[in-house]
């Protein structure tokens, strides 16, 4: 773990991986539900760091963390949720052919994964999941494509996400899903947050 | 005419309703958002005894034009600029009472980008996630003011707040933004920040609520690997590949790939949001 000052309000914290920064950011919202932590404006994991935003001290909190007991993430500490999905993405036959799969055989290993939200980023609601083997990684598409469904499943790197509303995007589109992934008037306003375990599950056609 | 609302007459480049924004969002992928110049902002809600937190409009270099269905005060601040009533000239930093029906304007800055206009009781869109703030990148809030559009006003505040005078700033010949650096400075050569804090920068015409785009000497990598995505905080000077930095504004991405060789001081960034296109910039490191 490192720490690097951001300005002198904030403090970004760097781990060796996303599983890590994964485990810090649970104990972070643990200790703050806890009451246990000074006031922080903003707890924004990524692919492998977490900035804590708007601080009154950050090098004192620095060397806080430097002190504490982080437990490794477990699997499935909580029920994950299940998003219906249908397996009928454009990419889908691309995506088997870097698998060097059948398309049924990807249905299979994306169903059968469980998946964590590592962070979110790019737009309100829209979730980077990890949990896809390693060998699955993907590139982006060579061209992006100028406009992608709301509820787009797709694939990019090693992450799994899903679009929450139309817009441009080079991911592979591997599937279609009805669930609401963002809506600002419900309470909470994204279903997929950080540290939500996911399960994608077909629908029958 | 006695609702309480306002309708489009000149809309301008671009007028947004803004508040305060929507902090504590950002893990969602939600941007702050929220008026670029505070201080601006907060003034002329005081100026008419509205909270800090109230929705004003902010415009964009050339102002605009609306018509209270009601009588209301106003008041106008930030970049100055020329305010009249049905063609009638008034102040600009003072509360103005305008009657039923008159035309509002705004024209354009004199000087400076955005200025700022309250409305007794304040813009009353509908908030979403806590804020009535446009959010040009994620477009979440009202959308930009069009021609036509009638936006609501909430209830007239109590009482009319008093304040003597309103300091008028100066033209700004040059826009200093004090900056640390890090987290990723080691990015980039040894020889970047000191490019970085002692060349000429320009406030490029390319820059936007999202970020102040400049021109100037490129700030060059030490290596070309990938950043993986990681949190970005308000006033990230962020690197791109064509190497002029870029300020990151209220409504930058919560998230970014590329390295951020600096952070200009939030105090400094009212300013930035002043500063038009063409005017130096010189960052000036601090500890």
């Amino acid at each position: 773990m490192r720490t690097m000052p951001v300005g002198d309000r904030a403090l970004l914290v760097e781990l060796a991986d996303g599983d890590e920064a994964g485990a810090l950011h649970a104990e972070l919202l643990r200790r703050r539900a806890s009451g246990a932590l000074p006031p922080i404006r903003e707890i924004v994991p990524a692919a492998r760091t977490v900035l804590l935003d708007g601080l009154d001290r950050p090098g004192h909190f620095a060397r806080e963390l430097m002190e504490w007991e982080i437990p490794a993430l477990h699997a499935s500490v909580q029920d994950a949720i299940e998003v219906p999905v249908r397996y009928d993405g454009p990419d889908l036959a691309d995506v088997a052919a870097l698998w060097q799969v059948t398309a049924e055989e990807v249905v299979r290993i994306h169903s059968a994964a469980e998946f964590r939200v590592a962070f979110c980023g790019f737009a309100p609601g829209f979730g980077y999941l990890t949990g896809l083997p390693q060998q699955y990684a993907v590139p982006r598409r060579a061209t992006p494509r100028t406009s992608v469904p709301a509820g787009a499943l797709a694939l990019a790197g090693p992450y799994t996400g899903v679009y929450p509303r139309s817009s441009p995007g080079g991911w592979q589109l591997i599937g279609t899903t009805d669930a609401v992934l963002w809506d600002p008037a419900r309470e909470p306003a994204a279903l997929l947050s950080p540290g939500t375990r996911v399960r994608f599950v077909p629908e029958r056609r | 005419m006695t609702d309480r609302a306002f309708a489009v007459v000149r809309a301008g480049a671009l007028t947004t309703v803004q508040d305060l924004g929507r902090p504590g969002h950002a893990h969602l992928g939600v941007p702050r958002s929220g008026a670029l110049d505070p201080p601006a902002a907060r003034l002329v809600n005081r100026l008419v005894g509205n909270p800090p937190e109230a929705a004003v409009l902010e415009t964009t270099l050339n102002g605009c034009a609306v018509r209270p269905r009601c009588a209301v005060t106003v008041a106008v601040a930030g970049a100055p600029s020329p305010v009249s009533v049905d063609g009638r000239p008034v102040a600009w930093g003072s509360p103005v009472r305008v009657p039923a029906g008159a035309l509002l304007d705004i024209g354009p800055a004199v000087f400076g980008v955005r200025s700022y206009v309250a409305f007794g009781g304040g813009v009353a869109v509908e908030p979403v996630l806590g804020s009535r703030s446009t959010d040009l990148l994620s477009g979440l809030g009202p959308a930009p003011l069009a021609d036509g559009a009638v936006l609501p006003l909430g209830g007239a505040p109590a009482g009319h707040a008093r304040v003597d005078a309103v300091p008028h700033p100066a033209p700004p010949a040059e826009l200093v933004l004090r900056v640390r650096f890090g987290p990723r400075h080691d990015w980039f050569t040894d020889a970047a920040p000191t490019t970085l804090s002692r060349s000429a920068y320009r406030v490029s015409s390319a820059s936007n609520r999202i970020g102040l785009r400049t021109e100037g000497p490129s700030l060059e990598r030490a290596s070309n690997g990938e950043l993986p995505s990681e949190g970005m905080v308000l006033g990230a000077v962020q690197v791109p590949p064509d190497g002029c930095p870029v300020v990151f504004l209220a409504d930058h991405p919560t998230t970014g790939g590329y390295p951020v060789i600096a952070v200009v001081d939030e105090r400094d960034l009212a300013a930035a949001a002043q500063a038009a296109p063409g005017i130096p910039i010189r960052f000036v490191p601090v500890r």
